[in-house]
């Protein structure tokens, strides 16, 4: 059963983040372990299968990248594990620049805005997925979802940068 | 002494038939423990004869035979200082090599020995004893006071721990319920327990926290509470922060003041409780004035000491502001912002200090919930707790997994598995491979922490899976399947896919092995996260071009007649260069050789690759090539 299905909602790119969290609690509600206990091993092993099977779905499904490369890999689209080589030039070039940018970045107040325009670009690219999905352009599909993962990888670099430029202030 | 009972992992015996035992919620605190018990949603802690609810988590084993916990045991502290042991809940769980974070604190004497693969053990009382055991004689005292107080037999408990206790300290924790008879319903953080008993009122939605510095540990979490559910976001704390520092960091001033006046103090066991014990009520004082003193008497020598709030609250100021750095990390990872939290939970003794209180609202920009006691807080959840799930409660409880779990690869490089804050029970599974051609068995080392190398985090388990059958490197499919359950303990099993050899362990934490305590662990990942890539580039270079070397080497014993004999010199040249860039640290220069080989060595594969179709298409008539080709 894929992540979906499981919770009930139809698979598809744009969630409602509130009805998400209304599945899945009302499916916890029926398995977690907490309502298993005193009951017979058998049962609790299924509960504990459920309830880690709803958990994973929820995880999955409730950031917006993760649910996007999971819609992608349910339509045929598989991306290289994580930390893999870059292979778009373009998003090469991309990465090269900011990568700069953030090393060169002295201050908290400039990590910050390398931080939000990244924001701003995953905001942006994550919104034009709909009409990429919509048209079924799988290798558009795979080239902007390897620029969200680096874009997201970018936002945590940047956090640790900024702690970094906190911690030596202080 | 009675058998223990141990029964099938993961399982757990059914209550008697037609028994209906009371269940209670324990708070088993590094300072104080508390037990308390939950009736038709209404928790209350059971006090003793003289109304105290918090038992101060002491053990004695007197000269005089038999044990003491609690109060009893405080008052035998300074006449036999060999014999009692406090703060034993820093010792949960940890091996030799985790000791150096807490020297100093604990003046107790390690048995010799212990510790290398096991959990240190303690001399107490002329006998080695182990932290578990010395939990369950509090535990036991816990056990026997709600039965005094509620004239029934109690078999069955809620117990807390740190949101930020490792797998380690919590299959500590369970195992010593075990020993004082009592069977754990549910291990329950601390953080939401408190969160729990705040919860009772349904009218409060939205987004909190909770704070809570205890004696020993700190612990920030934030929860989402929406119609009875309490879901936790995102968690974070120190192991090994509390206010025991603050006592040592006043006991450590008064020794020197001592020194500078000339005393030349032996500092003893008997004496480091004697100083702490002042330090703790010069500290408690200060809290509610802005002065406080007190006589020292060590070995027959007096003297007086006074400290003044401003001071105090400068030695601790450093310990504060890094609670707040952890809670502001723990803020960024639930992608939250100070303002969006509705209320903060105070939770702990160490609440009580005045700088807490302030920093915490400063920081979160409301006045901190203090309504409910916050020594009381922690069991009183914990009561909740063991009422919803013995009589079946309307609550939901959804946790996360405080620490990122992950395996060992090549080159000592952490592959995560289960990312920190992933809700629980989790069951996920990552697939791996063979480095060398012909591998038959795979060492899997199981790690729980943040940082990119292995070194750094805290090694919680090692198991072979042998019996894969031989293959080219990278060919086999090892699938490793990590489960978290509801108490955050952790199973871990291997196998092999295309065989299906399948080996499965709990995991049994390998004790002393890390470098670091895994307080630092999350705290240090953010500091490093820029050397620790830095770092893991250089080792996946490092692992990419040994890959390489050792491809080649296979190939050029296979077909190394292929080449002549210049080629051959200039190719082992550049193979030993290659080897020289990897023994170096330097990433650009090992990309550099093996780029360099790469280039020198596609003539041999081009041959290689010639050879291999002749030899396949060799004496094929036409109708068999075109029958391949088309397959």
């Amino acid at each position: 059963m894929d992540h979906f299905a499981r919770l009930g909602l139809p698979a598809a790119l744009e969630l409602d983040g509130a009805a998400l969290d209304r599945a899945y609690f009302a499916a916890q509600r029926q398995w977690h372990p907490d309502r298993f206990v005193g009951k017979p091993p058998e049962d609790r092993a299924r509960a504990s299968t459920e309830a880690a099977g709803l958990n994973d779905a929820y995880r999955t499904l409730k950031d917006p990248l993760s649910r996007a490369v999971y819609l992608a890999g349910l339509n045929g689209i598989d991306l290289p594990g994580d930390g893999k080589t870059i292979d778009d030039p373009d998003l090469l070039m991309e990465a090269m620049e900011t990568r700069e940018e953030l090393h060169e970045a002295a201050t908290a107040d400039a990590v910050d805005v390398l931080a939000a325009r990244s924001r701003d670009e995953m905001t942006k690219a994550l919104a034009g997925l709909g009409t990429l999905f919509l048209r079924h352009d799988k290798a558009a599909i795979r080239k902007a979802l390897l620029r969200l993962r680096y874009l997201d990888k970018f936002a945590e670099e940047a956090r640790a940068r900024r702690t970094n430029l906190h911690r030596e202030k202080a | 002494m009675s058998l223990l009972e141990i029964h099938e992992p993961g399982e757990t015996p059914l209550p008697h038939a037609g028994e209906a035992s009371l269940a209670v919620g324990i708070d088993l605190g590094t300072t104080n423990s508390v037990v308390a018990i939950a009736r038709e949603g209404v928790p209350a802690a059971l006090h003793d004869d003289s109304g105290k609810s918090l038992v101060p988590s002491i053990v004695a084993y007197p000269d005089a035979g038999g044990v003491l916990v609690g109060e009893e045991a405080r008052l035998l502290m300074a006449r036999e200082p060999r014999n009692t042991v406090a703060s034993i809940k820093r010792l949960m769980g940890r091996g030799a090599a985790d000791l150096h974070a807490v020297a100093g604190v604990l003046p107790y004497e390690i048995e010799p020995g212990s510790g290398q693969t096991d959990m240190v053990k303690l001399r107490i009382g002329g006998k080695a004893r182990s932290p578990v055991e010395i939990s369950a004689e509090i535990l036991k005292a816990l056990r026997a006071r709600a039965e005094a107080a509620l004239d029934k037999p109690i078999e069955r408990a809620v117990i807390t721990v740190p949101a930020y206790f490792d797998d380690a300290a919590r299959t500590a924790t369970r195992d010593a319920a075990r020993v004082a008879g009592l069977e754990v319903l549910r291990l329950v953080n601390e953080p939401t327990a408190a969160a729990l008993a705040y919860g009772l009122d349904k009218g409060s939605e939205g987004l909190y926290a909770v704070y809570d510095l205890g004696g020993g540990t700190f612990d920030f979490s934030l929860l989402r509470l929406e119609k009875g559910v309490f879901q936790v976001l995102a968690t974070g704390g120190d192991a090994a922060l509390g206010g025991d520092d603050f006592d040592r960091a006043i006991a450590e001033r008064m020794l020197a003041e001592r020194k500078k006046d000339g005393v030349a103090d032996q500092v003893d066991e008997a004496a480091v409780k004697t100083v702490l014990a002042l330090a703790r009520q010069i500290k408690e004082q200060l809290s509610g004035r802005d002065q406080a003193s007190g006589r020292l008497e060590l070995a027959g020598i007096p003297s007086f000491h006074a400290l003044g709030r401003a001071d105090f609250e400068a030695m601790i100021a450093k310990d504060i502001s890094r609670t707040l750095d952890i809670a502001g990390n723990v803020l960024a990872d639930a992608g939250m912002t100070a303002s969006d939290v509705q209320g903060v939970v105070l939770v702990g003794g160490s609440t009580r200090l005045p700088l807490v209180r302030s920093a915490v609202a400063g920081m979160i920009g409301k006045p901190a919930l203090t309504d409910i006691d916050p020594d009381e807080v922690v069991a009183l959840g914990a009561a909740l707790q063991a009422e919803a799930l013995t009589g079946g409660g309307d609550t939901l409880l959804l946790d996360i997994t405080p620490l990122s779990l992950g395996l060992e690869t090549m080159g000592g490089i952490v592959e995560k598995v289960v990312p920190r804050n992933t809700p629980i029970p989790v069951q996920l599974a990552q697939e791996f491979t063979t480095y060398h051609d012909g591998q038959t068995a795979m060492a899997i080392h199981v790690v729980q922490g943040e940082r990119e190398m292995v070194a750094d985090c805290r090694s919680l388990a090692r198991f072979e899976l042998s019996g894969i059958p031989p293959m080219t490197a990278g060919a086999a499919r090892i699938r490793v399947s990590f489960a978290v359950d509801a108490d955050g303990l952790l199973a871990v099993s291997a196998e092999e896919r295309t065989t299906g050899v399948a080996q499965r362990i709990e995991v049994k934490p390998s004790y002393g092995l890390s470098h670091d305590d895994m307080a630092d662990m999350l705290y240090d990942s953010l500091d490093n996260a820029e050397a620790d890539v830095t770092q893991r580039l250089l080792v996946e270079a490092r692992v990419e071009a040994r890959r390489n070397l050792l491809a080649l080497e296979a190939a050029l014993a296979k077909d190394g007649s292929l080449l002549g004999a210049d080629e051959r010199v200039a190719l082992d040249a550049a193979r030993a260069h290659l080897e020289a860039a990897i023994a170096g640290e330097d990433r650009d220069a090992i990309n550099a050789a093996a780029e360099a080989l790469e280039n020198l060595s596609k003539p041999f594969a081009e041959r290689r690759m010639d050879r291999g179709i002749r030899e396949a298409l060799a004496g094929l008539s036409v109708g068999e090539l075109e029958s391949r080709v088309g397959e």
